[in-house]
């Protein structure tokens, strides 16, 4: 193109490509590779908005959607990402999962790589799938949820919101609080705040707390007062019945009482904290009414925001795996 | 490294410019800068200032990333895919006279990823296209309207542009492939 090569100036400490097949996790980005990803999704949210919300860029390539779980938000954003990269896009909701055996998840894949697309975006009630998915599969895998492992998409988004308020992610205390044990969410977004050098904090009833949780570098909690307190961020997560296999707690009622996101609870954090929920809320369970449509929620802004994201990602692996031997 | 255009001569050469575009466009309400990222950029809104200077117009500037437009992208085998960086264009280029910046036109394939992505904005009235150095070889039936200095080089040759914004100093270089080494 140009004689001259453009430089990386406005891009200060991001890397220069993501040298990976798949996405799979947080775990395994460096801070670079994660700057790279949300740097481009800013070129990417701008695209958004404009008369004409498409760029030619993945033309030709084919993603498939493949969700044996339920998901509105991110289905329906990854594939109004793929289209805005021109993508082709199919996506396929497999309702019914509660026997899915690995043998199954791999024919199923076989059979849809026999037709040669070029991304799979895989939501599992498993604990990785996507995994064993990237070992037999050409496609590049992006993990959209698998069971109770990881959701990378959701917090490179998260990312995302809070540094276009919060300009960074280091220094920042952030609470994370509701159902960590069955949590994907949370597992990724423990990996990249720590990673960007935010302090997270984690709260939960006890039982709901994994045993092992601080290996990762953060504080865990069960008295709601003590992660809020001059917290910049304050993430609540849904209670998930439809994982919990026994009592946990003795009731939502309770759980509310105790655990709930209330205007009075929220007092304790700084002044422009922000309030986030990946979705989908359970109005008076993990957050009060007034919090999650209060002055201090982004909740909107991260579904907002999720595109961008997922554009980027899906536009930075689509180019694979660099090849250092290639000359 | 030799040495094509020193500071003192962009200067210059970026004043005419801005002359020759008062001078055809007979008046600047409806004319709009892009320029082309990363450098074109830089020259676009050089030539603002100067066009404010001659004509006391302020010519609305924006900035085109013509990434996601590339004819090689997807092309090759496998690679890093190019970085993305944001385009903004705070302003309506509909039945705008739009003056496109880049540094060096070389095979015109820039241009036309920046033709492609201008049209998604809007329905300029025309385009018109400026560069600081024209190097030949064309690959495409694309033309600048406004060239800074045409630069006779072999396809072996890379031409490099340095501005003070980007790169702490303005000049246009020619290097020889042999010589690459700093």
């Amino acid at each position: 193109m140009n004689a001259a090569p453009s430089t990386q100036m406005d891009v200060p400490m991001a890397a220069t490509s993501l040298r990976h097949k798949d996405l799979l996790g947080i775990a395994d980005l460096t801070p670079a590779e994660i700057m790279l990803v949300l740097e481009t999704a800013e070129a990417m949210k701008e695209v958004g908005l404009r008369p004409i919300k498409k760029v030619p860029a993945l033309r030709g390539k084919t993603v498939v959607n493949l969700f044996f779980e339920p998901s509105t938000r991110t289905r329906t954003s990854f594939e109004i990402a793929e289209k805005r990269l021109s993508a082709d896009t199919l996506s396929i909701a497999v309702a019914n999962s509660s026997v899915v055996k690995g043998e199954s998840l791999v024919d199923t894949a076989l059979n849809l790589e026999a037709m040669n697309p070029d991304m799979i975006v895989l939501r599992h009630a498993s604990s990785g799938a996507c995994h064993l998915l990237s070992r037999v599969c050409r496609s590049s895998i992006i993990n959209a949820g698998d069971g109770m492992h990881e959701h990378p998409t959701q917090a490179l988004l998260d990312a995302f919101t809070i540094r276009e308020r919060k300009k960074t992610l280091a220094g920042l205390k952030v609470a994370i609080i509701g159902d960590l044990l069955h949590s994907r969410v949370l597992r990724s977004n423990i990996h990249l705040l720590t990673k960007m050098g935010a302090q997270v904090w984690v709260c939960g009833p006890p039982t709901l707390i994994p045993t092992d949780i601080r290996r990762f570098g953060v504080h865990a909690t069960s008295r709601v007062d003590e992660a809020v307190r001059d917290a910049d961020v304050v993430m609540l997560l849904r209670i998930q019945l439809e994982r919990m296999e026994g009592a946990f707690f003795p009731s939502l009622r309770e759980y509310f009482a105790v655990f709930g996101m209330t205007e009075a609870r929220l007092k304790q954090a700084k002044p422009d904290v922000l309030i986030m929920h990946p979705g989908p809320m359970n109005r008076g369970v993990e957050i009060a009414s007034e919090v999650a449509d209060g002055p201090y929620s982004v909740i909107l802004d991260q579904v907002h925001n999720g595109v961008a994201v997922r554009m980027a990602v899906l536009y930075l692996l689509a180019g694979g795996v660099e090849h250092e031997e290639t000359v | 490294m030799a040495v094509v255009m020193d500071a003192d001569r962009m200067a210059r050469t970026l004043a005419r410019i801005a002359h020759e575009i008062v001078e055809r466009n007979k008046g600047l309400d409806d004319v709009a800068l892009v320029g082309v990222r990363t450098r074109g950029v830089h020259l676009a809104r050089r030539l603002a200032e100067a066009l404010k200077d001659i004509t006391g117009t302020d010519v609305p500037t924006g900035a085109l990333d013509i990434t996601l437009y590339r004819d090689d992208l997807m092309r090759h085998a496998v690679g890093p895919q190019p970085l993305v960086r944001r385009t903004e264009i705070p302003f309506s280029i509909d039945a705008k006279r739009i003056l496109l910046v880049d540094d060096v036109l070389y095979t015109g394939r820039t241009t036309r990823a920046a033709l492609d992505a201008l049209i998604d904005f809007g329905r300029p009235r025309s385009i018109q296209l400026i560069v600081l150095v024209d190097r030949g070889h064309r690959e495409l039936p694309i033309k600048a309207d406004y060239v800074g200095k045409n630069l006779p080089t072999s396809s072996d040759e890379s031409v490099q542009v340095r501005l003070v914004e980007s790169d702490g100093r303005d000049e246009v270089g020619l290097e020889q492939p042999q010589e690459e080494t700093l």
